[in-house]
């Protein structure tokens, strides 16, 4: 069945290369991109590189949803909850209001963000005097994001609401609009390398979800391995975000839907929840560029499609019974 | 011939968190082959001594050793390969089989990123047979009575095929037929060279089972040797501090308190 959704996930790249809106919404046809150079850069230079751009967006964040509720054994974690999604919109914001909005710069400025409101979350949990490392963490990442949620309140209020806020808000809502392969590019070995470590060490994340003591006991090394499955999914979270913005939901809801498709055993539940965010995204991302003349943004559909197809699979679909 | 598999050396214990020890000057070895049951209280630091034997918990001072090689000279592998645990219970938050559960109990033997094989499914759905839920392998673990929980923590400690293993409190949800059949199974262990040490608050399981007794309270040994001589009236009033008379009936103990 994961070799059907590989399958899947090649058609709906070829089929999103076709779907646009020049030269008329819909689909442009073979005679037409073979002929008309236009349609061509438009094709390869725009279309291209934000299809792979999204597959890339929904692998890493579904890949990481999956990985953070494993290790924090918790199912509503989601990957920027560490103070990162909270942590780069703050950082995006600072960069449009202050610094004016140069795509690379807002990308720089998310970035860092990001990883600042991680190290702080980090360096909070090891001062909180009670709890389980895993709680720790859980509650300092919950401290840190409503940190810079309201410095992000306090930026959106002094922003001009003719031109900053309504970029900001897109921001906030998350697109690929901007993307062009040299930002392709940019994010690429990051995200491949994370997703490596993270399709590699998939058995031992079960363990990981069980609690140290069972993990230790089994032969692992918890903390060690935790950290460096944390670490990968931080990376490609960063990563997709500074690029594309926060697109909410995908890393929370796309994890459980591969889950009741394939069954808690992350062996399957992590490679399909990469191809299904992938595709996922991708089709979203579809709809967000043709469905209307402007750009809708992505946050908005994958919020709209994801919670009712999560809705949808949680009432009809039956736990799969195993191989 | 010196037949001692695990040695407890001048143990102290503080928890990070704690300010008075857990353990103090605690000194025990345990020989191969037999079957130890840790009687004590609630808080005498039975848990403590389990987690301490595994490595997860490291002494303050003093040494555990393993074959009177220090804990820290095996390798992580090595020791899971050694050594297996069935916790007092275990937070599954998701959705697994009864069989991928058990399988992870073969974790010690596959390399580090690699997946389980045929082998080691055969070698699971086996043990869920030996404790008696092959008819449940493809149940998800979450809904299971308390006592079937406890038996999958069992089949996938056997899973791990460990030379020594440590249950915690292992019968506390078991009916009693259940609780004769891990006897049972755990019996079939030592007979084939298995290690055991467990902890319970069950008199009749201890005797039944066991031919080694320690007794502990507060994180100090009170008495420790083969079962017929620690498991009396005076020893157990005084690890309790509740009148308890030890009377055997058909050649088994059986315990009677009053209160």
């Amino acid at each position: 069945m994961l070799f059907w959704l590989v399958v899947l996930l090649f058609a709906v790249v070829i089929f999103s290369m076709f779907l646009g809106r020049y030269p008329v919404p819909g689909f442009i046809s073979f005679e037409r991109l073979s002929s008309d150079s236009l349609a061509q850069k438009l094709v390869f230079n725009l279309r291209v590189p934000r299809i792979l751009t999204a597959l890339l967006l929904g692998a890493s964040l579904a890949a990481a949803g999956g990985v953070f509720q494993m290790i924090f054994s918790n199912p509503l974690v989601d990957p920027g909850f560490l103070g990162v999604s909270q942590g780069a919109a703050f950082g995006a914001a600072m960069c449009i209001i202050f610094l004016g909005g140069a795509a690379w710069a807002v990308q720089a400025s998310a970035a860092f963000f990001g990883c600042l409101g991680l190290l702080l979350s980090y360096l909070l949990a090891r001062r909180v005097r009670y709890g389980g490392w895993v709680l720790r963490l859980v509650l300092a990442g919950i401290a840190v994001s409503a940190l810079f949620s309201a410095g992000l309140g306090i930026l959106k209020y002094v922003a001009d609401p003719l031109s900053q806020l309504q970029e900001i808000t897109f921001w906030l809502l998350g697109g690929l609009w901007s993307i062009t392969w040299r930002q392709f590019l940019t994010i690429l070995p990051v995200v491949v390398i994370s997703l490596f470590i993270i399709w590699r060490m998939r058995w031992r994340l079960n363990l990981l979800s069980l609690g140290d003591e069972t993990a230790f006991s089994l032969g692992l090394a918890p903390t060690r391995e935790r950290t460096l499955l944390l670490i990968a999914g931080v990376a490609a979270t960063s990563a997709v975000i500074s690029v594309a913005g926060i697109v909410s939901w995908v890393g929370l809801i796309i994890p459980h839907i591969a889950r009741r498709l394939f069954g808690a055993d992350s062996r399957y539940m992590i490679p399909a929840s990469i191809l299904i965010g992938s595709i996922f995204t991708i089709l979203c991302d579809d709809l967000g560029r043709t469905l209307m003349a402007g750009e809708i943004p992505l946050g908005i559909i994958t919020s709209l499609l994801g919670a009712a197809i999560f809705a949808y699979i949680m009432i009809n679909q039956k736990l799969p019974t195993h191989k | 011939m010196d037949n001692t598999l695990l040695s407890f050396e001048n143990i102290t214990f503080t928890y990070p968190t704690g300010k008075t020890p857990v353990m103090k000057n605690f000194n025990l070895s345990i020989d191969k082959g037999t079957i130890t049951v840790i009687l004590g209280p609630n808080g005498a630091g039975k848990t403590t001594l389990l987690h301490l034997a595994l490595g997860w918990l490291h002494p303050s001072t003093g040494k555990v050793k393993l074959l009177e090689k220090s804990l820290s000279v095996y390798t992580r592998r090595e020791l899971g390969q050694w050594m297996g645990l069935v916790p007092q219970n275990e937070n599954t938050p998701f959705d697994y089989s009864l069989l991928e559960y058990v399988l992870l109990g073969r974790t010690p033997y596959l390399e580090p990123l690699a997946m389980p094989s045929e082998k080691d499914l055969e070698i699971s759905t086996q043990k869920l047979t030996e404790v008696g839920l092959s008819s449940l392998i493809h149940r998800s673990m979450p809904s299971l009575s308390g006592g079937e929980r406890q038996l999958v923590l069992v089949a996938r400690a056997l899973a791990q095929q460990p030379k020594l293993l440590f249950l915690d409190e292992p019968t506390s949800h078991l009916d009693l037929s259940n609780k004769s059949k891990l006897v049972n199974v755990l019996r079939g262990l030592q007979s084939q060279g298995v290690t055991i040490v467990f902890t319970t608050h069950e008199p009749d399981v201890a005797s039944a089972l066991a031919t080694h007794m320690v007794l502990m309270r507060e994180g100090e040994i009170l008495q420790t040797g083969p079962i017929d001589q620690v498991m009396n009236d005076v020893s157990l009033t005084a690890l309790y501090h509740l009148p308890i008379q030890v009377k055997e009936i058909d050649g088994k103990r059986v315990v009677l308190w009053d209160n």
